[in-house]
């Protein structure tokens, strides 16, 4: 891993450790039998059944229940907090404050900004002040509403755009300008002076809240010096690492178990105040605390993917090729240091062969919840630029916006220092698989016609995109047990947070060891327990732990060839494993079952232990893909209907057939919702705070939303340069080109383009007007 | 229909509001189980109850019918019938999503038709018959509701699903042959931030076919 992959946002803040080499790597495979085939999820009966016991439904002897108060206000100070009257109500066995020796603890967001548990000055609405523990939680909630809080009120800023401003009051003493980056290659002037057309927009995406079904919170438990905590999370040992910290403890002090998580979406990679809190109540009460947030506090402290106004300069030539990209952007990462700008302008510097880029990108403070990673961080913000830049410069040279992508893609990701080649790329075929399988030709020109067809147009519409990371990377450690019955147990550290993995990680111990997948059991996501993983996010749990697991079972394979060998007198590279036998290739009559092995019975259980390797050197890892969708207008009311997607992805082996198709169409779901309904509104100019902080008022996509039709066409190209098991990460990519591609299909639909997000009717009806075209009357 | 719980009706002592109103008897009864942990903090203090006023820790009894057994219980009246799965009963199939009729992800059936449990009172649902995802299984063996979102894949991260398979249950007591539209329509009162709806309707009709006897 080089040094800025070692920055990558899943892994910020966190030790992350080296593993031994992994010894020597197992050949591709060639032919497969379980991987890649459709098997239901191997803990799917949990799921539906209820028995998986999520973090959240964790119920312990004497527990009690938390609540947190938090500031009302965008920006504030706290005069002081008054408990007496909370601390006498019914159930209440604790409150902590600011005020509370025992929750002096702080928080870190960035090296240098770092804030109290409980801090006086509150940066946005929704910053903890106090919490209480009670018996329910009702009586925490009729607690919390009884502390009395003198707040001394500061004016606040709530629009980035404006958070510069000499006018605008300061969030910390070093000033609003969080982070600049900048990049540059080539010349961009001489770039735009080789163009035919040079176009320039600005772009917007709205903020997003993640919203996982899952409210973020734990269960935190004492046994004397030793905590336990249950974390709703995407990595326990994230959970563990940043919690020992904090509070001063050994790591062997603190165990974090996450076996079921309901969903997180970049949003649950790390800790929140909410754990630390948990942790101290149960310390002061000598009893076990749960604390989970409600829905409203979710929209307002634990992250957001950061809203983004984008500029963007492109020169082309006739014949399709760019000549130059400048790209500007302004975001904000909230209150506090909290990756704004991550990777908006990712895809300008690498999706497209381009000679001469450059990029200058602004994280400001206002005040407001801070940002946390949400799924292909600034990835979407800039694809919804990028890709439409792209159609609108294939209209002005009269080139299908297909062509135009098939014309520029690179072997090489020029965004990267030195230009390493990518391992492989499927974009092309993704384009143009995606664009044979959906009509692609053919609707552009039924559509074409549809121009005098009333006030209903159909429009056709694409985009493409990569993913930064989605290779994986070590370390990771995997340990398969072989038990004297020959039904095995793995084990690993990472979580499964919706995607699949532990189905997946289960079908290549079947693969390699021939035992069936029920037959196998996983034991993973515990710090006590398990092996060492970093969070499962970036897309790289698949391609970080399957090699790992490939090489612990294959090393137990080994071990039971060799023991099989002792017992039928011959040489273990004639053996093989087939169902529940040894068996030799050369004779099949040579035999043993695994059960009836010698040395598996005196030994009880044979244990493997496998590492993941390195990624090849100065090669970079990434999954493409396209998608494209089809909208319907309805230019009298300005509605939208999507009437189907289909998303043609190159993430290197597919895995599982049956998860992976679920993974595109989720992905594209929630794309609908960017382009289509999602916004964070904030009231900027009266109070700051967030007026939509709940479902009602924040639209996510319903089943009403989801296109009739949608289809998953994988690329499959096993990256076997890439790891050992030649998968690449999925659940990223799925998300990026969708909002892009709507926009683009309803240009397609009525020749008018919108450049912010939401679509919402009324948008569409004030472009329609400005384009002379229908709109609300 | 069985009686899981305790306490005989001659034990319940008429309160001022005309409501029936039992502590000690309650407390005292033999399996009072969850319930007695979360009340009994504050049964002993003795608050100063008037009648008009239900003080927070107060009981209040009621008994409710959830899959097919009978619970007396002593609630609070503001409690919402999915605290009082969730929390006093360990019935944590039902999931909270939100606590405020947004998302579905809390969804029982309440004489078949598909609820909110966090936007119906406990007391409210006395009397009703309140089908809760644990009452969908025969013993350990899956639904066809269920068996039908496991061979489709119809989950992501798991969490809606309880909520999602109640719905489709709902819909499909009432209509065994749903069409498209009325599947859309009779999940769409539950979020899914996966996304997994797609795979959602092809469980609806999985599950529609299971039920009416179609081979497993």
């Amino acid at each position: 891993m080089n040094e800025s992959e070692k920055s990558i946002y899943y892994l910020r803040g966190i030790p992350v450790p080296e593993t031994p080499a992994p010894g020597k790597d197992p050949a591709p495979w060639k032919k497969t039998e379980v991987v890649g085939t459709r098997l239901p999820r191997v803990d799917a009966y949990e799921r539906v059944s209820g028995t998986a016991l999520y973090p959240s439904d964790i119920h312990l002897p004497r527990m009690l229940h938390a609540a947190v108060l938090r500031c009302p206000h965008p920006h504030a100070v706290v005069r002081s907090v008054d408990t007496a009257v909370a601390e006498g109500m019914p159930g209440v066995r604790a409150v902590i404050s600011g005020a509370t020796p025992d929750a002096d603890f702080e928080w870190p967001y960035s090296k240098e900004i770092k804030a109290k548990i409980f801090d006086h000055t509150c940066r946005f609405e929704g910053e903890e002040v106090a919490a209480v523990a009670a018996e329910t939680a009702y009586q925490a909630w009729d607690a919390v509403q009884a502390i009395r809080v003198e707040y001394e009120i500061l004016p606040f800023i709530a629009d980035e755009l404006k958070s510069l401003d000499p006018s605008s009051p300061l969030l910390h003493a070093g000033g609003n300008t969080a982070k600049t980056d900048r990049y540059s290659r080539g010349d961009v002037e001489r770039g735009f002076a080789e163009a035919d057309v040079v176009l320039t927009e600005t772009y917007r995406t709205e903020c997003e809240i993640h919203t996982p079904t899952e409210l973020h919170g734990c269960v935190a438990k004492w046994d004397g010096t030793r905590l336990t905590i249950w974390e709703s999370t995407q990595g326990v040992f994230a959970v563990q690492a940043r919690i020992a910290e904090i509070l001063g403890l050994p790591l062997s002090k603190v165990r974090v178990i996450g076996h079921y998580m309901g969903g997180g979406f970049g949003s649950k990679l790390q800790p929140g105040k909410y754990t630390v809190i948990a942790a101290v109540l149960a310390k002061k009460t000598g009893r076990p605390v749960r604390l989970f947030l409600t829905r409203e506090e979710t929209f307002l402290a634990v992250g957001n993917r950061p809203p983004a106004t984008m500029r963007l300069k492109a020169g082309v030539k006739k014949d399709g090729t760019l000549t130059a990209l400048e790209f500007s952007c302004t975001a904000t990462g909230g209150a506090y240091p909290a990756g704004g700008t991550s990777l908006v302008d990712w895809l300008v510097r690498d999706l497209y062969l381009c000679p001469n880029v450059k990029t200058e990108m602004k994280d400001v403070y206002i005040n407001a919840g801070p940002a946390r990673p949400f799924r292909a961080p600034g990835h979407p913000q800039g694809a919804w630029a990028l890709e439409q830049m792209m159609d609108a410069l294939a209209e002005k040279i009269g080139m299908d916006p297909l062509d135009l992508r098939v014309k520029n893609i690179p072997t090489h990701s020029q965004g990267r220092e030195g230009n390493p080649p990518y391992t492989g790329t499927g974009l092309k075929e993704c384009l143009i698989e995606g664009a044979k399988a959906f009509g692609w030709e053919e609707s552009r020109k039924r559509n074409h016609g549809s121009k005098e067809s009333g006030h209903i147009r159909r429009g056709v519409g694409m985009a493409s995109c990569l993913w930064f990371a989605g290779g994986g990377n070590p370390p990771s450690t995997a340990v398969v047990k072989v038990f004297s019955d020959g039904s095995v147990n793995l084990n690993m550290g990472a979580s499964d947070i919706g995607t699949g993995t532990k189905t997946i990680m289960t079908m290549i111990v079947s693969e390699e060891l021939g035992v069936k997948p029920g037959m196998v059991q996983v034991e993973h996501a515990d710090t006590g327990t398990t092996q060492y993983a970093t969070p499962s996010g970036g897309s790289k749990t698949v391609p970080t732990e399957g090699p790992a697991v490939r090489a612990a079972a294959l090393s137990v394979k080994q071990q039971l060839l060799s023991f099989a060998a002792a017992d039928l007198k011959t040489d273990d590279t004639s053996l093989t494993l087939r169902g529940d036998e040894v068996v030799s290739t050369k004779d099949p009559l040579v035999k043993v079952k695994i059960r009836d092995i010698t040395g598996l019975k005196k030994r009880g259980v044979i244990v493997g232990v496998g590492y993941r390797g390195p990624n090849p050197e100065g090669r970079v890892v990434n999954p493409f893909a396209a998608q494209f969708c089809e909208v319907e207008v309805n230019t009298k009311t300005g509605e939208v209907r999507i009437i189907r997607f289909l998303g043609c992805h190159d993430s290197g082996r597919v895995m599982n057939r049956l998860t992976y198709d679920n993974h595109v169409f989720g992905g594209i779901v929630m794309g609908i919702g960017l382009a289509m309904t999602e916004a964070r509104i904030l009231d900027r100019n009266q109070t700051g705070k967030m007026v939509n902080r709940n479902w009602h008022d924040y639209k996510i996509p319903t089943s009403l939303d989801v296109p009739a039709e949608m289809t998953s066409l994988p690329i499959e190209k096993p990256d076997d340069t890439a790891n050992t098991i030649g998968a690449k990460g999925l659940g990223e990519p799925v998300t990026i080109p969708t909002a892009a591609a709507i926009a683009n299909a309803v240009c397609n639909a009525l020749g008018v383009r919108v450049t912010g997000t939401p679509i919402t009717p009324l948008r569409l009806c004030l472009a329609l007007e400005k384009g002379g075209m229908e709109g609300s009357q | 229909m069985e009686e899981e719980s305790m306490s005989r009706d001659d034990d319940v002592h008429q309160c001022a509001c005309g409501k029936k109103l039992t502590r000690r008897q309650f407390l005292t009864s033999a399996g009072a189980g969850a319930l007695a942990v979360a009340a009994s903090g504050h049964l002993g203090k003795r608050d100063e109850a008037s009648a008009a006023v239900i003080k927070s820790g107060e009981g209040y009894q009621i008994r409710l019918l959830i899959n097919g057994k009978l619970y007396h219980l002593l609630v609070e009246p503001r409690w919402s019938l999915l605290h009082v799965l969730r929390e006093e009963l360990g019935f944590t199939g039902t999931k909270e999503g939100c606590s405020r009729g947004e998302c579905g992800t809390c969804t029982v059936l309440i004489d078949n038709i598909p609820m909110y449990s966090c936007m119906t009172l406990a007391v409210e649902a006395e009397g009703r018959e309140i089908t809760t995802l644990e009452g969908l299984m025969k013993g350990e063996e899956l639904g066809p509701v269920q068996q039908a979102f496991v061979e489709h894949d119809a989950l992501q991260c798991g969490y809606c699903t309880p909520g999602q398979i109640m719905a489709v249950e709902g819909l499909l007591r009432k209509e065994p042959h749903p069409s498209m539209e009325q599947i859309r329509q009779g999940v769409s009162g539950n979020l899914c931030r996966c996304g997994a709806y797609t795979r959602i309707f092809e469980a609806a009709k999985r599950a529609a076919d299971l039920k009416r006897g179609g081979a497993v």
